[in-house]
């Protein structure tokens, strides 16, 4: 049996976007740019997609922009808000202690620019209380950025809330949505969202296309000077099928998307319930808050990066927070922001379920994992060091 | 590619030597949890001679396969020969390790002479 269990990682292109995207590459070969027939055929095909895609979450078509993807788009919307920040004396920045790197690592280098950023807890629950972003919001605040749904753990936060206590205080509010978009309803409009960032790839959609929802009025910088392509604010001749597919894969997933959670909310809570029946496991992140495919644990006395090799022996392709998974010597940043210390952050296994998961294959994953994880234990000196009670059990 | 060679693969899978030695004459422990890895291992020496070898290991692929081919190869040599034991030989007789993963080699040669070093400090004459 081979099981994809890692779908906040990539997903499978959809049938729709692959046949948008092959159609568009035979017959819309076009520039966009170009004034003859072949050319303006390919920008009203752009055009087309840019509206289905704006449709979806609630935009207009002149907010959005395309990019390579979400770190792009991160990179983008950060260093706007910085820079109208800066000129209008404004050098505040709040965001988590867990977002995603494309956003953490540029609001590093802000840091070395003279901006001074605040990042507030997301607690053992993985997430952001709406009370305490209202007591960090400063005058000299220019941004709020705050990850729509993690992806390791899987947590939702509560966007609304927090855009309207952006809104009231007048300061922009970015959202990474990446792991959101497609998957939960999303209306930028009704939820006081300025800024939004989303990649194809994760719905079904191709890699390296995405795009960045810009609210009518707010300043955007460039980050790749050349043509007057989107509206002079990207240059680069548009990624059409790229593009075109992910408008198929967008509204396809928006267009399924009740039946699709029906779906996997039962199926990833059977999952949850298997995996808790193993001894010193513990979910990580709120059960209920949280995305309707995401299950994310912890197992003392093992460490990730064995567990994912074994599994992969078993057919079942899963990721790991442990830091032999992410080349560094620290566990994922991730579970540490929720309080998982390093000895039990290692220990991560994250599963990202998909709409064609099937009940079997979950019952499959819970008896595999339960026997992979036994079996790693029974030759780890740190289980052996727990179970004679040298150390006490964290979980 | 994949990640890891064959050898350290068929380690991984099928560590050799895994276990505990109740009597051992001999115990190492190195690295922390914190880390995210740590190795232990477990000597029976007789006539200068590690008579058996086991291990218990926390932590990656690399790390298990490691401390199985650290066994391998120390089993049924003279103490003076596992003292010369390398990490490199080690990482050599897996096919190599990844440049990020080299580490792994240096914990098991570490065990090694951590156990040593425990049977040297019970026996200071044999040095």
């Amino acid at each position: 049996m081979r099981i994809y269990a890692d779908n906040a990682a990539t997903t499978r292109m959809s049938r729709s976007a692959i046949d948008a995207m092959v159609e568009c590459m035979e017959k819309e070969y076009g520039n966009p740019s170009s004034l003859y027939t072949l050319g303006q055929s390919a920008k009203e095909t752009l055009e087309r997609a840019r509206t289905q895609i704006a449709a979806v979450i609630g935009a207009d078509p002149k907010e959005i922009t395309f990019t390579s993807g979400g770190s792009e788009a991160d990179n983008q919307a950060i260093r706007s808000a910085a820079l109208a920040g800066r000129k209008a004396g404004k050098t505040h920045i709040i965001s988590t202690a867990f977002e995603h790197h494309a956003v953490l690592h540029t609001l590093k280098k802000l840091e070395t620019e003279g901006f001074e950023v605040t990042l507030l807890p997301v607690h053992e629950d993985g997430l952001v209380r709406p009370e305490e972003l209202e007591a960090a919001i400063r005058k000299d605040t220019c941004l709020v950025t705050v990850m729509y749904a993690n992806n390791e753990i899987g947590t939702v936060q509560p966007i609304t809330e927090l855009g309207a206590i952006c809104r009231a205080k007048g300061v922009p509010f970015h959202t990474d949505a990446v792991q959101a978009v497609g998957h939960l309803p999303i209306d930028v409009k009704a939820q006081n969202i300025d800024m939004l960032s989303a990649s194809a790839h994760k719905f079904h959609g191709p890699k390296g296309t995405g795009f960045l929802y810009v609210k009518k009025g707010l300043p955007l910088l460039n980050l790749i000077e050349g043509g007057a392509q989107e509206r002079g604010k990207r240059a680069g001749t548009e990624n059409v099928p790229g593009i075109v597919a992910m408008a198929a894969a967008l509204a396809e997933s928006a267009e399924n998307m009740e039946r699709n959670t029906a779906h996997l909310i039962p199926l990833r809570n059977r999952l949850i319930e298997g995996l808790k029946r193993i001894p010193h496991s513990a979910l990580n992140g709120d059960a209920v808050k949280r995305l309707p495919g995401n299950v994310n644990f912890c197992f003392e006395g093992i460490e990730g990066e064995s567990l994912l090799l074994l599994l992969d022996d078993r057919g079942i392709s899963a990721s790991s927070g442990s830091a032999c998974t992410s080349g560094s010597l620290d566990p994922s940043h991730v579970l540490l922001a929720i309080g998982r210390v390093h000895d039990v952050a290692h220990g991560s296994l994250r599963l990202t379920l998909g709409e064609d998961t099937t009940e079997e294959e979950v019952d499959y994953m819970i008896k595999n994992i339960t026997e992979v994880v036994e079996y790693l234990r029974s030759f780890s000196p740190v289980w052996r060091d727990l179970v004679s009670g040298k150390h006490p059990f964290i979980l | 590619m994949a990640l890891y060679s064959d050898k350290v693969m068929d380690h991984f899978r099928n560590p050799r030597n895994v276990g505990v030695i109740e009597d051992a004459d001999a115990v190492g422990e190195v690295g922390n949890a914190k880390c995210g890895d740590i190795m232990k291992m477990y000597l029976k020496i007789e006539n200068d001679t590690v008579a058996d070898v086991k291990f218990e290991t926390f932590g990656c692929g690399s790390a298990i396969a490691s401390s199985s081919m650290a066994t391998e190869l120390i089993k049924g040599k003279k103490l003076d020969e596992v003292r010369e034991l390398t990490n490199k030989a080690v990482a050599e007789a897996l096919d190599g390790l990844p440049a990020y993963k080299m580490h792994c080699s240096v914990l098991a040669e570490e065990a090694i002479k951590a156990a040593l070093d425990d049977y040297y400090s019970k026996h200071p004459e044999k040095l």
